[in-house]
């Protein structure tokens, strides 16, 4: 199971699941992450957190934490990599 | 309060447009669905970044207001303008990506588009303003609104991206499928423009549009049953009325409008959110109104609700976006390859990990020279403009010296040229924020910045407020209205003059210069590490600060760091001058009286009492005497009865001030300063102080027979001499100021909060006296602690 904080820039992903029942998991769909659209890591910032990421038209910054409750299929194969 | 409107009857079939003549409507409702003759009022909501300031201000022009509420620290503006012979007012609410209060800020977004409050009526018509070039996400507000029963218009902006996106967009079917006029405009460039305000008049002439299905069966039936639970329970609501806060916020009229309905109807969006919203603002704006028992039964709704398998907090945006992506099937169309996407090409570079930085760390640096030392110029001129026409005035008016000059000149002109001061830093550092809020980039300092924030316990938007803090805290503090989150932005207001701003220079200096200076321990090397100390000071201490904040004084729930980075664009010269006026004289308006207020009560304290005994036991009249001396040193021809006069008259300016009602203040007090190494001199020099800092500096003067003005070499060189020599007073001949003493001072200074200008503007900005009494209280023990520690520690360390 991938979870969006993990990828890195340049890889997409498809979003499976946000996790969770609070305000936070609604904010995140409110901005358009929601199941079954891809979701582009384009940056991390020069700390490492937080990433910039491409859903739909939309460019958004999400800190990794919140990153965390995102899980993704790996769109860019990196999974089938790391498992060979 | 009022009666709420009923716009959508719970009983309604989905698809049925509202009907202005329904049954149930009580005939207070009909008239008010239907257009009035007089004032139209129209509401403008749109996601942020959307142009929605460029509109209003496209349409309204200069006739526009702001307003406050009271427990809000959002301004709403309001603004009129006309179309045909219909005047039209319009309220511009704050940018938001969805109509889910969790604050009171945002809750009142909410009451002010359904009419809740006691003096506001509900809008007539709601205008939806969306960046065209991301439909789907900016739609999701839209699709909100369709559920409030109000006519909607939605104005799509931006039309020019699209264009380069290369996209086409079928308004008439878009306009069909969510049953609204849809208006493509340019606001930037003023087009369309005139199609939209009469397609405002039209839309209120034709109502409501039809409510959208959005939500599974299950959930209406639950709100159905809320619905009934709280009309067959209006009774709890009168009883709780008489004495609740929600009295107190509605403007106090408890239940009286109430009286004739037993039945009562909330609007059902409101209910929406009160069950969707876990914990939200809703959720406390009926718990206020009815009690646990309401919140018992809402509980129950949704365990119901999660047994059927329904997951309240995703539903929303699941259903909402499932019914947008169908509608908007065939509405948007791909007609050519999308241009080139400058900005994802300028994000490349600009968010880099290197370069990016670089770029950032030049940009902020320009900003902060400019506020610093750029502004400086301007700052004197302004200055010495104000103190030129201030003195021929006072020449003009009152050429006798006496009190009513005195109050003139060192009251209010000086008051007013404490205010007017500070105009050139803020206007500077509002054009800056404009420019790169306008073209898209303060999203992406906010971006960089955000790790370092966050280790502070606040968020990249804090970045540019702390920075421009250590130039002025009052531009800072007016800039922390960048920042969404109210917790954040009120710790990062009660944290900002904890970074050591321009005015704790000169105290610095002269401290330095006469004390540290002379020391040889460290050589040269000692000066500037002490400077920095200062500055590291507040830099360490405000985290720490902030972190305590967040877990007491400003406790509540984390909110989501999500930032929109919207696309780069060119930055429209009339916006950034609108904001630079507009953030100037709000601060003239609001903050200025109270600056000026309190430069006339320190001069007041400062003056009085004005005749005393001398220490032989003689009658004196200071202000009398001390005109007698300046009016023989007019007459005076050779230099040395000058400056024999002179050298007199500084020191009956400092018995004067000495024994006047701050100087006795000072006494009063000495027992307090002692333990900081003070005597009640300092101390007094430091009450002097509240207005502003630097004042510290003529205090000490004027206290040591120096005088007030120690600019030149001279002066602050005699100063300096006055200073290492003076002695306690009572008789023991030990030195006033030791490097201990010098140290503690310093640092009252760099944690005090002796600036009347920076507690104005918190006042403005948290719309509270709550805030900026309690910065005064929570600094001015952090300045004692620090002051008492730094003594204490020091002299230990100097073995006297």
């Amino acid at each position: 199971m991938t979870r969006l904080h993990e990828l890195l820039p340049g890889q997409r992903g498809r979003i499976l699941m946000i996790e969770g029942s609070d305000h936070v998991a609604r904010r995140l769909q409110e901005m358009g992450l929601l199941e079954g659209d891809t979701i582009e890591v384009l940056a991390l910032a020069p700390l490492g957190d937080p990433m910039e990421v491409r859903v739909g038209d939309s460019r958004l910054s999400i800190r990794k934490r919140e990153a965390q409750r995102v899980i993704v299929s790996d769109l860019s194969g990196a999974d089938e990599r790391r498992s060979q | 309060m009022r009666a709420p409107q009923d716009f959508t009857s719970a009983d309604r079939k989905p698809g049925e447009k509202a009907s202005p003549l329904a049954q149930d409507a009580k005939p207070v409702e009909t008239a008010s669905v239907l257009p009035r003759a007089g004032v139209m009022r129209a509401a403008l909501v749109g996601n942020p970044n959307t142009g929605k300031t460029t509109l209003f201000n496209a349409l309204c022009g200069l006739r526009q207001r702001t307003g406050n509420y009271p427990g809000v620290t959002v301004e709403i503006k309001k603004g009129q303008f006309t179309v045909g012979n219909r005047q039209v007012e319009l309220v511009d609410l704050p940018g938001t990506y969805s109509l889910s209060p969790r604050s009171p800020d945002e809750m009142l977004a909410v009451e002010l588009v359904l009419g809740l409050r006691q003096d506001e009526p509900a809008p007539d018509v709601l205008v939806c303003i969306a960046d065209a070039s991301n439909l789907e996400r900016n739609l999701y507000l839209t699709a909100q609104l369709l559920e409030l029963g109000r006519p909607v218009v939605l104005a799509l902006n931006m039309m020019d991206l699209v264009a380069r996106q290369g996209r086409e967009i079928d308004t008439a079917l878009l306009q069909e499928r969510l049953g609204i006029p849809v208006v493509p405009i340019q606001a930037n460039k003023k087009l369309g423009l005139e199609r939209l305000k009469q397609t405002l008049l039209e839309s209120v002439q034709n109502g409501p549009p039809p409510r959208p299905t959005v939500f599974p069966e299950a959930f209406e039936t639950e709100v159905n049953n809320i619905a009934r639970w709280l009309s067959e329970h209006a009774g709890l609501r009168q009883a709780r009325e008489t004495d609740t806060e929600a009295t107190r916020a509605d403007g106090g009229r408890a239940g009286s409008q109430n009286s004739e309905t037993d039945a009562e109807v909330w609007p059902r969006f409101l209910l929406y959110r009160l069950l969707l919203d876990r914990s939200g603002s809703v959720e406390k704006y009926f718990g206020e109104r009815y009690g646990n028992e309401l919140l018992h039964q809402v509980e129950e709704a949704r365990s119901r609700l999660a047994e059927q398998g329904i997951n309240l907090a995703g539903l929303e945006p699941r259903v909402r976006y499932a019914w947008l992506r169908q509608q908007l099937r065939d509405c948007v169309r791909q007609v050519r390859p999308p241009a080139i996407s400058w900005t994802d090409r300028l994000d490349r570079l600009l968010t880099h990990k290197l370069w990016g930085s670089l770029i950032f760390l030049a940009l902020m640096l320009a900003v902060f020279w400019s506020i610093f030392s750029g502004a400086e110029p301007l700052m004197h001129l302004l200055e010495w403009s104000i103190s030129t026409i201030g003195e021929h005035l006072a020449d003009w008016l009152l050429p006798e010296p006496g009190m009513l000059r005195s109050l003139f000149l060192d009251g209010i002109v000086k008051g007013v040229g404490s205010v007017v001061v500070f105009l050139p830093q803020i206007m500077i550092l509002f054009g800056f924020i404009a420019v790169l809020e306008d073209c898209g980039y303060m999203a992406r300092a906010a971006f960089l910045m955000d790790k370092l924030m966050a280790k502070c316990g606040l968020s990249g938007k804090s970045f540019i407020p702390l920075l421009s803090s250590f130039a002025c805290a009052i531009p800072g503090i007016m800039a922390t209205r960048v920042i969404e989150d109210r917790r954040d932005r009120l710790a990062t207001i009660l944290i900002a003059p904890l970074m050591s701003c321009s005015a704790r220079l000169p105290v610095y200096n002269l401290m330095i210069a006469t004390f540290i200076a002379s020391s040889t321990a460290l050589g040269h090397w000692l000066p500037a590490l002490v400077l920095l100390s200062m500055y590291l000071i507040g830099i360490i201490l405000a985290p720490v600060v902030a972190w305590a904040l967040k877990r007491t004084v400003l406790r509540g729930e984390t909110p989501v760091f999500m930032l929109e980075l919207p696309p780069y664009k060119v930055p429209a010269l009339s916006l950034v001058i609108y904001r630079m006026v507009d953030r100037g004289w709000a601060f003239l308006r609001r903050a200025g009286t109270l600056i000026l207020a309190s430069m006339v009560i320190v001069w007041a304290l400062l003056y009085f009492p004005r005749a005393g005994t001398t220490a032989d036991g003689r009658e004196i009249d200071y202000e009398a005497e001390c005109s007698r001396l300046l009016r023989e040193m007019d007459r005076a021809e050779d230099e040395t009865t000058k400056a024999e006069l002179q050298s007199r008259w500084l020191e009956l300016q400092g018995q004067w001030r000495r024994q006047s009602w701050l100087g006795r203040a000072g006494r009063w007090l000495e027992p307090l300063v002692r333990p900081l190494g003070w005597d009640w001199r300092i101390g007094m020099a430091a009450l002097a102080s509240f207005p502003a800092r630097e004042v510290v500096v003529g205090t000490l003067g004027i206290i040591f027979d120096v005088g007030e003005q120690v600019e030149d070499e001279a002066e602050s060189r005699l100063l300096r001499e006055q200073l290492q020599q003076a002695e306690w007073e009572d008789g023991t001949g030990r030195r006033l100021f030791t490097v201990p003493v010098a140290l503690s001072l310093m640092v009252f200074f760099a944690l005090c909060s002796q600036c009347v200008s920076t507690l104005a503007v918190i006042r403005r900005e948290t719309n509270s006296w709550r805030w900026p009494i309690f910065t005064f209280v929570y600094m001015t023990g952090l300045a004692y602690l620090g002051a008492l520690l730094t003594y204490q520690v020091g002299r230990w360390f100097a073995g006297s």
